[in-house]
């Protein structure tokens, strides 16, 4: 497969889960808010922003900072997917590009400012659901080959470094000394956190609906069997990376290595290790996942070339 | 069966009218040619109802599988669906023997003319072409001198423009040697056709073209650099921004070959390789869909971004076939159109079966006088432009854009060409309901490897607008499935 078709499924894939990611949590603070919130809003935007990714600290200054950061996240990740498909075209099915295609137009019209200020929700919920459906298209009418695998690496690792930068947000606010996460306002948060990743449905099936940080922590940290954990999504990751490696017939050793050091870090260290120092934890996962990252430009799409040629 | 519609209205032939032009339907006698008889009472028969009903599951056929073209000039390319007529153009055995036998001759001919302009030049010490009208088109490549392609072959796939003239022969109006396009619509709308019109099909007997993209990828492996097995074929593409892109993916997919771009090829020791997430691979033909101009940095345009440095050095080493090759569009200069026919008789020794359309050059001051007073009757056509644009049709033309052409003509002669005004053929179409002739060409495509290949078949442009004389998609054409008949 072309390095420049690889990329681009990759960071097609990259951005519409972006998208989708950025959508929820909007959604689930939008939500919040309503309710909750006096004033400002106090910390929570910066809080937010800084879970999407954010390094600007003017992001999450106010309500209206962080509205218009999340909303030109989503409609420019929309349309960076969007983009990398339309380099592509021949390579995905037409059904997955139809889906991307009306994505972006939906989101065009429903993502414009005023009306996004009106009716947020109709983003949030089309995003979403449109990232669900294309991945359901893409899993019934794409050959699971070498492109598959890439869509599935680039999805995996935009996840997983999303989900250690929420719990990392979160617990840093809410997991302290004095507060209580069975009142009604830190029930709430401890909700959102958990809706932010879709998994209090599955949260209630494992634990019941008794939220208590360490096992919100474990769920969405180490649980083998949720999608949106960063276990499963590693989990994932790596078997991607491992069929890419078999297909290509290369052997990237250093790649092997990380993803399996980011997988030894889930499966083996103990939760009360991780609860002491879930920051560092977090940051680790999310820098494994940059060496990682960089690793498969380095081994399949940017590569030296005299590298290649004295292989 | 009962249809549920008003069987009694049928396609209207009210507004159709036969005059001097050759029609392709209606024989002298006013009656439908033999060919065309079972079309004929097709649309007699048909409802009208049913025919709007095929015109549009065609529409919907062609706008699903997005067989679009970019129309440059107004706000930065607007994307159109390439329209299409209902009706096909018929053309018997016979016609298309003498077509297949001209074109035959013709590509041999210009193979040889490139072959021997690029190397010895005899035809220019013997005085076949000027050698002005050689070396100051700017298509000539003094880059190619002294280089022998795979094989001689120069051109392996042409598109060539036919017209058919009032007393009902074919005629060559333009060679393409260089990047011609518009395969990919001949065979798409044939797929349609197909499934509109089962029933003509099989009572016309249509010849089959569902061989091209084979025959295609069989061109390209016949001309594998020191014939190397198992070539890696590419086709190099200007991007998705290109009008054409969509033919590009089309026959990529169609030929199972990689499609690429530029930037996915880099150059090594003069070996051209591409860049796969397994490692490079190294490429050994290129049908690319490039122009000369941008295919290589170093030797042609410095700031092109679409081409892959080192490349013309990797094919001069001989490393790498360029299909085309490097300055074909020599050939089909506008200009040195005029010398074809003398083109043919010097290389083969024989008369042109497909004869030229009568071509004035601008740079010969008698005729330069000669059309700069008629050229209100002439098409005047700047020699290097193509899609329709830089033409002037004086019948059509106003004051002012003659007086623009005049002072374009005084200022840069060799740029000119000037033609008569010809009444081509015309063909019916299906119009909104009713029947009504159109004018038409025909671009059959011909594949020149180990042998020449001509696929029965080809695309033909109509002039929609009508009155047009103007065929090209980008000027308000459209185009017709072509049935050639066992």
């Amino acid at each position: 497969m072309l390095s420049r078709v690889a990329d681009s499924l990759y960071w097609m894939s990259r951005y519409l889960e972006r998208a989708e990611y950025t959508s929820r949590t909007m959604g689930v603070h939008l939500n919040l808010m309503l309710e909750h919130d006096i004033g400002s809003g106090g910390s929570r935007w910066p809080r937010v922003v800084t879970a999407l990714g954010s390094q600007d600290k003017t992001d999450g200054e106010d309500f209206a900072a962080a509205e218009s950061y999340g909303l030109s996240q989503i409609v420019n990740s929309i349309g960076a997917a969007r983009e990398n498909a339309r380099q592509v075209r021949e390579q995905i099915s037409s059904e997955m590009w139809e889906e991307l295609n009306r994505l972006f137009h939906e989101s065009k019209r429903i993502g414009a400012p005023e009306r996004f200020r009106a009716q947020p929700f109709d983003l949030v919920h089309t995003a979403c659901e449109s990232a669900h459906l294309f991945h359901g298209i893409t899993d019934s009418t794409m050959l699971h080959g070498e492109g598959w695998q890439f869509i599935q690496a680039g999805r995996f690792i935009e996840r997983v470094q999303h989900t250690a930068r929420l719990v990392d947000a979160h617990f840093e606010e809410f997991h302290r000394p004095g507060l209580d996460p069975a009142s009604a306002a830190e029930h709430m948060e401890w909700l959102g956190l958990l809706r932010s990743c879709t998994a209090f449905e599955a949260y209630c099936k494992v634990y019941t609906a008794e939220l208590r940080p360490e096992r919100v922590a474990e769920f969405l940290l180490l649980n083998a069997e949720f999608p949106h954990s960063v276990r499963f999504g590693v989990e994932r990751l790596g078997r991607a990376l491992d069929a890419i490696n078999q297909a290509t017939a290369r052997k990237s050793d250093r790649l092997a290595k990380q993803a399996g050091r980011l997988a030894a870090a889930l499966s083996y260290t103990p939760l009360e290790e991780i609860m002491s120092s879930l920051h560092e934890f977090s940051a680790n996962i999310r820098r494994l996942c940059g060496q990682i990252h960089a690793g498969i430009y380095q081994v399949y799409i940017a590569y030296p070339i005299e590298a290649a040629l004295g292989a | 069966m009962t249809p549920a519609f008003d069987t009694s209205q049928h396609a209207r032939f009210e507004d159709y009218w036969l005059d001097g032009a050759y029609d392709e339907m209606f024989g002298a006698d006013n009656l439908p040619r033999e060919h065309y008889r079972a079309l004929h009472e097709l649309l007699l028969e048909l409802p009208l109802a049913e025919m709007r009903r095929r015109k549009q599951s065609a529409d919907v056929s062609f706008l699903h599988q997005g067989i679009t073209f970019t129309v440059y000039g107004r706000e930065e390319g607007t994307e159109r669906i390439f329209p299409h007529d209902l009706l096909p153009r018929i053309i018997t055995s016979a016609e298309w023997e003498t077509i297949e036998r001209g074109l035959t001759q013709r590509i041999t001919a210009l193979n040889l003319f490139l072959c021997d302009i690029y190397n010895d030049s005899h035809s220019l010490d013997d005085g076949v072409v000027p050698r002005e009208i050689v070396y100051s088109c700017k298509h000539f490549r003094r880059q190619m001198r002294g280089f022998s392609v795979p094989k001689n072959i120069y051109v392996a796939v042409v598109g060539t423009d036919l017209i058919r003239l009032p007393n009902g022969r074919f005629v060559v109006l333009e060679d393409n040697l260089r990047v011609p396009s518009g395969v990919s619509y001949m065979l798409t709308s044939r797929q349609v056709m197909k499934r509109i019109f089962p029933e003509l099909f099989r009572k016309a007997g249509v010849r089959s073209i569902d061989h091209y993209s084979e025959s295609l990828l069989a061109t390209l492996r016949a001309l594998s650099p020191q014939g190397r097995p198992d070539p890696n074929i590419v086709l190099l593409t200007p991007g998705i921004y290109n009008s054409a892109y969509f033919e590009h993916a089309f026959l990529a997919r169609q030929m199972g070959i990689e499609l690429v771009e530029g930037r996915d090829l880099t150059v090594h020791d003069n070996q051209v390789y591409m860049r796969t997430t397994a490692g490079l691979r190294r490429v050994d033909v290129i049908y690319r869909r490039v122009d000369d101009d941008f295919i290589d940095p170093l030797t042609f345009r410095p700031e092109s971004t679409l081409g892959v440095p080192g490349l013309f050095n990797a094919y001069r080493a001989g490393n790498v076939t360029l299909s085309n090759a490097i300055g074909t569009g020599v050939a089909d200069d506008k200009a040195l159109y005029a010398y074809v026919p003398r083109i043919i008789k010097y290389f083969l020794n024989q008369d042109p079966i497909l004869d030229n359309v009568e071509t004035f050059l601008c740079s010969e001051p008698t005729e330069r006088a000669h059309v700069l007073d008629r050229l209100d009757r002439y098409v005047v056509k700047a020699v290097g432009e193509s899609g329709g644009y830089g033409m002037l049709i004086g019948p059509y033309s106003t004051a002012e854009e003659r007086e623009e052409f005049r002072r374009r003509i005084q200022s840069d002669p060799r740029n000119y060409i000037a033609q008569p005004t010809l009444q081509f053929s015309r063909a019916p179409c299906f119009l909104d309901g009713s029947v009504e002739p159109r004018h038409v060409d025909l671009r059959p495509y011909v594949l020149y490897g180990d042998k020449i290949t001509i696929v029965p078949g080809g695309l033909t442009r109509v002039a929609l607008r009508k009155g047009s004389l103007v065929v090209n998609s980008s000027q308000g054409g459209g185009s017709k499935d072509t049935w050639v008949l066992h």
